[in-house]
């Protein structure tokens, strides 16, 4: 682990409720990476975001961030309590108030240029999340954090969200950490993938994880698909896998996935 | 409505019962429509209730050592607000906890009423407000108050709905949901501490949340709905004692069932307008 990673976390061990949900953690994620961690349900993959961002205490060992990293958050699940009204363009100035252009900018770097005075309530799950990642673009952070952020997503929406997430860390130079449970899609969008189950089992490139034994033991027979479905999309072989036709020629062609579903210039 | 202003030298527009009754449920306005909306956000019905209900044991205390009213219940109903709110944090079962320390609340201070020699008989007054006898200084607490919460919330105003959405957001933000959580706990006990004259005790909490409840259909944003609230919280105000003054009905119910038929109003209202 060199000294130039935007955040790290060493031997970090989480306690709650006297479950020891991590134990001895260690890793760090530097400039422009996009790193996923994956595991099963239960596994501590949330617990380890929240201790990372400093919302749950370390019980063992530390997390540190580089000085005045600026940090944008996707959560899990936001559910907006139906009394509170908000729009997309109002949500966008919280916690700090932006500029119209900004809020704009932003809407139509996720492609979403015409949802400013849709109420939040209103949007489909797609929608929602890209919402969500405009505003934790906004406040311009180093390292973008997002918890499951396809969940509730058809996979075309999955896919088509974690191109999104490479085109802008393309743009900005961000670095990504994003949780998942599923192994579909997302192996693809990583450069790294950490496979987590109460402890690091392995970590590596997709390619060399999917083919680990731990992460195999982890997931078992699900991993031939799931391969399968990475090698595909990549590959762009149509003889792989019979599940997830999702947009092959999407897949690889960013312009045509940019203009799906809407129109941008 | 009407206002016979005495003119004779020496006195002043606040002479008049009626005005400074007036400007007392304009001022609570100022505090409650932001704070009941936050009510309604957080859904802290319930948590308004128990605060609320534990003013009257703090009437009890403060007519037993002879403190100010405003004062009693503002220590009592901070040590209220403050308990729940550690209990909340703590992950109590809300529903069951708040319902038993609003009800004992209020059983315990109806009790401690009681022992206080000639208070028994102004116990309505206590329940249910008695904005047409508020005195000057009672105005002085209520705009007072009034104006410190509502400093208080625009102050916070971002980091006080960035909590509300989501506590982790707010976190990741360099933010402290429990220190906003805060924030939302003094102002509730300072508005329940000056708005006990106006509504009494049992009533508070409906006009947190009745005027809020109205504005919402109606709003697109927490800001269009707070101002609504306020609005709506200020006729009620002004329309309870108008009905008051005509029927001589009692001026705190008279003020929540004005907001009552207002909230009703603006559900028709906002379901006209989207079908």
């Amino acid at each position: 682990m060199t000294d130039d990673a935007l955040i790290r976390a060493d031997h970090l061990t989480v306690t709650l409720d006297a479950h020891p949900v991590l134990s001895d953690v260690t890793l760090a994620i530097r400039p422009g990476e996009i790193v996923t961690i994956l595991g099963p349900n239960g596994s501590g993959k949330s617990t380890l975001l929240r201790a990372l961002l400093g919302i749950l205490p370390a019980t063992r060992g530390r997390v540190t961030r580089r000085a005045g990293l600026g940090i944008g958050y996707v959560p899990q699940r936001l559910a907006i309590d139906r009394t509170l009204p908000m729009t997309v363009r109002r949500f966008l100035s919280l916690p700090a108030r932006v500029a119209d252009a900004a809020a704009a900018a932003a809407l139509a770097r996720v492609g979403l240029p015409d949802v400013a005075q849709r109420q939040m309530a209103d949007l489909s799950g797609g929608q929602f999340q890209r919402v969500l990642l405009a505003r934790a673009l906004l406040s311009q952070p180093q390292l973008l954090v997002l918890d499951e952020p396809t969940q509730g997503l058809d996979q075309p929406g999955e896919a088509a969200f974690y191109r999104l997430i490479e085109e802008v860390r393309r743009e900005t130079g961000v670095a990504v950490l994003m949780v998942s449970h599923d192994l579909h899609v997302v192996m693809a969008a990583s450069d790294r993938v950490i496979c987590l189950n109460g402890h690091i089992c392995c970590e590596g490139t997709p390619r060399v994880v999917s083919t680990a034994p731990e992460y195999r033991a982890l997931f078992g027979l699900g991993t031939q698909g799931a391969l399968a479905l990475y090698q595909h999309v990549h590959d762009h072989s149509h003889d792989a896998g019979g599940q997830g036709h999702a947009h092959p020629r999407h897949a690889h062609d960013h312009d045509h996935a940019d203009s799906h579903g809407h129109h941008h210039a | 409505m009407t206002m016979t202003t005495p003119t004779a030298t020496g006195t002043t527009m606040l002479d008049d019962f009626l005005v400074r009754a007036a400007l007392a449920g304009l001022g609570l306005s100022l505090a409650t429509g932001p704070l009941g909306s936050f009510v309604v956000w957080r859904r802290m019905a319930y948590f308004g209730d128990a605060t609320s209900h534990a003013a009257i044991l703090g009437v009890a205390l403060a007519l037993a050592t002879g403190l100010p009213v405003v004062a009693g219940t503002l220590v009592i109903a901070l040590a209220m607000a403050v308990t729940v709110a550690t209990l909340a944090a703590r992950g109590w079962a809300m529903d069951t906890t708040l319902g038993v320390l609003a009800h004992s609340a209020l059983a315990f201070g109806l009790v401690a009423v009681s022992f206080v020699p000639g208070a028994r008989t102004d116990l309505s007054a206590w329940l249910f407000g008695d904005i047409l006898a508020v005195s000057r200084a009672d105005l002085g607490f209520i705009w007072g108050g009034a104006v410190l919460v509502l400093g208080l919330l625009a102050w916070r105003w971002q980091a006080l709905l960035t909590s509300t959405l989501n506590e982790d957001l707010a976190h990741a933000s360099g933010l402290n949901p429990a220190r906003e959580r805060l924030v939302l706990t003094l102002a509730l006990a300072v508005v329940v501490a000056v708005a006990i004259k106006v509504v009494g005790a049992l009533l508070i909490a409906a006009l947190l949340i009745i005027p809020a409840a109205a504005a919402r259909g109606l709003s697109r944003t927490p800001e269009s709905m707070a101002l609504l609230a306020t609005l709506f919280g200020a006729a009620s105000a002004l329309a309870g004692l108008q009905l008051s003054l005509w029927e001589d009905t009692p001026a705190g119910p008279s003020i929540i069932a004005a907001a009552a038929i207002l909230f009703a109003l603006s559900a028709i209202f906002g379901r006209m307008r989207r079908s």
